[in-house]
């Protein structure tokens, strides 16, 4: 068609396109008032707290807010010597202030974050400074113990004057700013972070495994059966999905304790001695074991869908044409399912990453994962910035899993049901 | 080509799915090499599990099944050669034409080069070149089909069967694909074993039609002999358009019989009726009766003109002939003026040879 094709007239001398326009406008703002109460309550349940979440892992306000004095005469400090007299004034008048709202145990905690031994000095400096006098604070402050005298000291104050920091984020891969500003690994030994976000990987991977593995004989044996047979089969697979997570969970524990059935069992076959029970919980078997178990629907549900479309004439025709039938199964009826693989390892990796009452009841120590450690600091050590920071970790981590498979394997290709 | 009578022989095949019922009895056919042969039956008469146990995905309960002299029973699909054409055609939907094309060819390790002539030779016998690289969801129907007759054919096998390969395609797709598929044939000579429903299209195709009804082959024999001398009301019916009459047979003498109507009598050609007093069913195709015969026929009757319905190239006329209100007759529309009109009396004749007397439904 040329592009110069004449502008179409309805009968009453409007263009065409306008006309559309307008009817379709109505059929719009229809279709939008109909989502809107959820898309209302999407952003009231979904994006305000998600959107909280990553203001208060970077928020860092606290310590601001508690020494503005000091962090004003700050401004002009070089880091280099020790602050002038103006500054030691503007933090005895912040301090006092602080003493007298009963707030410099909050300023000792969130300092001593940033550098250790602030706690002990702080208590010292409330004792002292009753008995301080008016005018040259620098003396007096720096006589209270030597670490006020400590340039260091006052580097670590001066590095918690912005508003926002990423420090939460470092600590959550159990790195940190150094004094020099360089960004730096903790010590070995105290590396916890990684080793659960490399376990969570883990744990969830092998989780994504095993149910495909399991799942895949299910699902094609649920789409092949009969009728009769086959429902009776998914009524077996979602049984458990009526059942609560809880219950499940804590059928496990009585099923893997060391004086639990399957112990029992394998003591009562003579497969190991009574008096060496292996343990099957409160470690990692034990979070793979119920994992695999509760997460095992979510494979077979995608799988049997998309299987239950592949015609059986296909591996019929595979076979006509003389391929064995594994090279049937491999070449004509595997690609197939892929769809259904790549939902299934999706659903159950994602929710396998970020479990976290199986991991909780029956992974024990070396069992739990990262949304473990999560629901610690926002239950004990009440240090929700750094619990947002790690959720929004996971969250991106999420993100980047969906990512990359679009890039490999296309989210178009995914069918869940 | 020395073509052997039973290149393909089912010997005293049985088959039944769930112990009670058997679906295929005593099945005894022998299919010629070079011959197309159509299973034609209403669905559930046993067609398709033939093909299914032919092609290796049944097996007989009872029974033998050889192909070029082999008993193949023991024998898995994949091992048998055999290529298939499915009802909805079973294209790999994540592969290309070519690659297809090229599974059959690749399993058997057929080097690169020979193989991609053999896929042109195929593609261009059914006038699909140019399509190699397309998907199969990207063509139509009739394409599909194509491609899948060329995939059952590109590895050359001795024997090709085809389920109900034209059932989903319209009228006039299918009756070209008929044509085309016929040609196919001369043209390569393969041995073509060929389930239907349809009786035009086993009609137009095959050397040889197996009529199959409850398990059993109810006449075997070429098109035209199906048609005008079918062995049984069965197959009378279910072949083409059939007059009947149900009757008694009075007489039976020189190659002749007569049936006793209701109120009337009959002459016949005995077929299945060996003596008095047997009950008959007397049938006669449509375009075997004429309207006021001009040469002298041994059955001749006035019937009655109840439904007139104009086909183009000729007129369906329904008549209430001896107690027959459903009698049809095939008018070509010549010029002749004939006095059809509806209501109007009319004679008609015919020879008794036409009018078979078989066995009673």
């Amino acid at each position: 068609m040329s592009s110069e094709t004449k502008q179409i007239l309805t009968t009453d001398g409007i263009p065409l396109e306008v006309s559309l326009k307008k009817a379709e406008k109505k059929n719009k703002i229809k279709a939008f008032l109909l989502v809107a109460p959820l898309l209302f309550f999407l952003i009231i349940t979904y994006v305000f707290p998600i959107g909280d979440m990553l203001f208060r892992s970077i928020d860092d306000k606290m310590v601001t807010q508690m020494l503005p004095k000091t962090f004003k005469a700050m401004e002009t400090w070089d880091g280099q010597e020790l602050p002038e007299e103006e500054v030691f004034a503007a933090f005895h008048e912040d301090f006092i202030k602080l003493v007298e709202d009963k707030r410099e145990g909050k300023l000792s905690t969130q300092l001593n974050y940033t550098k250790n031994g602030f706690k002990s000095i702080i208590k010292k400096l409330r004792r002292a400074s009753k008995k301080f006098e008016e005018g040259n604070y620098k003396e007096q402050i720096m006589s209270v113990h030597k670490r006020w005298a400590d340039v260091e000291y006052w580097r670590a104050i001066q590095r918690r004057a912005p508003e926002f920091t990423g420090q939460k984020y470092l600590k959550g891969m159990d790195m940190y700013v150094n004094e020099e500003g360089k960004i730096v690994s903790v010590e070995e030994d105290r590396r916890i972070h990684r080793v659960l976000w490399l376990r969570t990987l883990e744990i969830a991977f092998f989780v994504t495994v095993f149910c495909f593995l399991m799942a895949y004989p299910i699902a094609h044996l649920l789409a092949t059966l009969p009728m009769k047979y086959s429902n009776l089969l998914m009524i077996c697979v979602l049984l458990p999905f009526w059942t609560s997570l809880l219950v499940r969970t804590a059928s496990w524990m009585i099923l893997l304790q060391q004086q639990g059935i399957v112990n029992d069992f394998f003591v009562g076959i003579g497969l190991v001695a009574d008096d060496n029970r292996p343990e099957m919980m409160y470690n990692k078997t034990g979070s793979y074991v119920a994992m695999t178990q509760i997460l095992l629907p979510f494979m077979v549900l995608p799988l049997y869908s998309v299987m239950k479309t592949i015609s059986p004439s296909l591996m019929r025709a595979g076979k006509s044409l003389g391929g064995t039938p594994f090279v049937a199964f491999w070449k004509v009826y595997f690609p197939l399912t892929i769809p259904g693989i790549g939902a299934g390892c999706l659903l159950v990796f994602i929710l396998a990453i970020g479990y976290y009452i199986t991991p909780a009841l029956v992974g024990g120590a070396s069992g739990t994962l990262i949304s473990n450690q999560i629901a610690f600091h926002m239950k004990s050590t009440l240090d929700w910035s750094f619990a947002s920071a790690m959720g929004l970790m996971l969250l991106s981590g999420v993100l980047v899993i969906y990512w990359l498979y679009n890039k490999i394997v296309g989210i178009d290709n995914i069918k869940l049901g | 080509m020395a073509s052997k009578k039973d290149f393909v022989k089912f010997d005293k095949v049985d088959k039944s799915y769930d112990g009670k019922v058997l679906v295929v009895k005593d099945l005894q056919l022998d299919i010629a090499e070079g011959e197309f042969i159509t299973m034609l039956g209403p669905s559930g008469s046993g067609k398709t599990t033939c093909l299914m146990m032919l092609a290796g995905f049944e097996t007989p309960t009872n029974g033998e099944i050889y192909l070029d002299g082999k008993a193949i029973s023991s024998i898995p699909p994949h091992k048998r050669g055999i290529g298939m054409v499915f009802q909805n055609y079973a294209l790999f939907p994540h592969m290309t034409v070519y690659e297809n094309l090229a599974f059959p060819l690749r399993v058997r390790k057929i080097p690169k080069g020979e193989a991609d002539k053999k896929i042109d030779k195929a593609l261009s016998m059914v006038s699909l070149q140019g399509f190699a690289a397309r998907m199969p969801g990207q063509l139509s129907g009739g394409q599909q089909q194509r491609v899948a007759v060329a995939r059952s054919l590109v590895f050359d096998p001795q024997l090709v069967l085809m389920d109900e390969p034209l059932g989903a395609l319209d009228k006039n797709l299918r009756e070209s694909m008929q044509y085309e598929i016929k040609h196919i044939h001369e043209s390569i000579g393969v041995t073509v074993v060929y389930v239907t429903h349809d009786q035009s299209e086993a009609l137009t195709m095959s050397n040889r039609i197996a009529v199959f009804n409850d398990g059993k082959v109810q006449q075997l024999s070429s098109p035209d002999e199906l048609y005008e001398k079918p062995v049984n009301s069965f197959v009378a019916e279910f072949i083409g358009e059939n007059n009947t009459f149900g009757g008694e047979v009075s007489d039976i003498s020189g190659g002749k019989c007569k049936v006793k109507l209701a109120n009337a009598e009959i002459l016949a050609n005995p077929i299945s009726v060996k003596g008095k007093g047997e009950r008959t069913t007397v049938s006669l195709r449509p375009e075997r009766a004429l309207i006021n015969p001009s040469t002298k026929m041994d059955n001749l009757h006035k019937g009655k003109i109840e439904e007139v319905i104009y086909h183009g190239d000729h007129t369906r006329v329904r008549i209430n002939l001896l107690g027959n209100p459903e009698f049809i007759l095939k008018v070509p529309n010549s010029s002749s003026n004939l006095d059809i009109k509806l209501g109007n009396e009319i004679n008609i004749g015919w020879n008794s040879d036409d009018a078979r007397a078989l066995d009673p439904k």
